[in-house]
């Protein structure tokens, strides 16, 4: 049996066999001093505009040894990746610790003066309506079941679902385009609402839950 | 984590080297991390990709001055002017901005009230989608496997492990962010904060509790 190509070993929602939640005081941020500093690359060479947030989950979902690496692990082996993958870093620089070849032209550094106006900024994703949404609130819909080969925002356990459009968030960029380079190509968004049972069917343990998922107009068919 | 296929007692004749690496891996794989970390930031700031300076500033952003206060002081004036509450369910983002709260990782924000009936709770399923500007940066447990993996499925087991126990009527509504709307979870008001300023009531709001996966604490004595 052949499968897609791209797996995701970020869609965690439903999995069994996970032990307790460790619960942490609020002060606690990082648990390593390397872990502030993949912070702040990541968000940096973020705002150089070489690749969108949707690309950067895609790199981090489909590293092989995902559920092995801690999450600032799994940060920076993103970064490496799509440094190496744009010929903006070498592997040899990466294992010498030093610059070999000269860069390439970025459009843009992140600046330390330009630091709280691009966090105050952040990355709308909200685009303007071009036609009339498909749904409404209160509408029932399935989502689609299909397995897709590329990066998406449909969590498994919501797939082939039934379920009722609860809000309406209007347009945004569409994920699964954008991580792939083929543009934010737009579309409504909704948050659809499943019972617990939908979900879970007979073992469903927690009586009344429902959960609330936002789902682009095109994984959804009316109910 | 510790996935070392090699058993180092197992080898005969000359190992003396491959003890030391054996050893090596066993006891650094965090220096291991830390010398990758190393070099990369000094490959990225030698080519001039980022700024060794930019990169202080953002740290210092999130460890100092975005962070769960900011959703408390939200949380706090919704307990105290129904105006503010009202436009917070109407507009969230708009309402959260206008006490100063706003940008990356919050650009779309939804505010969902706890009630007498129905406790929510906020979860990224696919990575770790969370509202910066009000919550500052993600709790580990947050971004880890179980939860991810059980808030959407067994949520009350969730809250267990976190000492809460809801009453059984109350309805657990969970919101997993898959998209670019971030959640913020207004909690009940504890009874018997009627005299608090809204300074007070901010202290008794935990970021747990605006993540659903906690309650405002009971004002002390």
């Amino acid at each position: 049996m052949t499968g897609p190509a791209y797996f995701s070993h970020a869609d965690l929602g439903g999995r069994l066999g996970m032990g307790p939640v460790l619960p942490e005081p609020e002060g606690e941020h990082f648990h390593a001093d390397w872990e502030p500093r993949v912070l702040a690359l990541t968000l940096a060479m973020g705002a150089t505009g070489q690749w969108n947030i949707d690309t950067s989950r895609s790199a981090r979902e489909t590293l092989p040894d995902y559920a092995q690496r801690s999450y600032y692990q799994i940060w920076l082996a993103a970064l490496e990746r799509l440094m190496l993958q744009r010929g903006l870093v070498a592997a040899q620089e990466l294992e010498q610790g030093h610059m070999l070849r000269p860069p390439l032209p970025l459009a843009r550094v992140l600046a330390a003066e330009r630091v709280p106006a691009a966090l105050a900024a952040g990355s709308p994703t909200q685009r303007p309506a071009t036609r009339e949404a498909r749904f409404a609130v209160g509408d029932a819909v399935r989502t689609h079941a299909d397995l897709v080969d590329h990066h998406t925002r449909l969590p498994g356990y919501a797939r082939g679902k039934q379920g009722i459009v609860a809000l309406v968030h209007g347009v945004h960029i569409f994920a699964d385009s954008h991580a792939r380079g083929l543009g934010e190509a737009p579309q409504w968004l909704y948050g659809v609402v499943f019972e617990g049972a939908e979900l879970w069917g007979e073992e469903a343990r927690e009586a009344g839950l429902k959960v609330s998922v936002d789902a682009w107009e095109s994984y959804l068919e009316p109910a | 984590m510790g996935h070392d296929p090699h058993d180092h007692h197992d080898h005969g004749g000359d190992h003396r080297h491959d003890h030391a690496h054996d050893h090596d891996h066993d006891h650094s794989e965090l220096d291991e991390t830390a010398l990758r970390v190393r070099a990369l930031e000094t490959v990225l700031t030698q080519k001039g990709y980022v700024d060794p300076a930019a990169l202080d500033l953002l740290i210092d952003t999130y460890q100092t001055r975005i962070g769960p206060r900011n959703g408390a002081r939200v949380v706090a004036r919704a307990w105290v002017d129904p105006q503010f509450r009202d436009w917070l369910r109407r507009d969230a983002t708009a309402a959260i901005a206008s006490l100063g709260y706003a940008g990356r990782q919050g650009e779309h924000m939804v505010a969902v009230e706890n009630t007498e009936q129905q406790h929510n709770m906020v979860v990224c399923t696919l990575c770790s989608c969370y509202p910066w500007p009000v919550l500052g940066l993600p709790p580990t447990w947050y971004k880890s496997a179980p939860y991810r993996a059980r808030a959407v499925r067994d949520p009350r087991g969730v809250l267990a492990d976190f000492g809460v126990r809801l009453p059984e009527p109350m309805q657990i509504r969970v919101w997993d962010s898959t998209a670019e709307v971030r959640y913020l979870v207004i909690p009940r008001r504890p009874a018997g904060t009627e005299g608090l300023d809204e300074q007070q009531l901010a202290d008794l709001v935990t970021r747990d509790s605006m993540i659903g996966t906690g309650l405002a604490r009971e004002p002390g004595p």
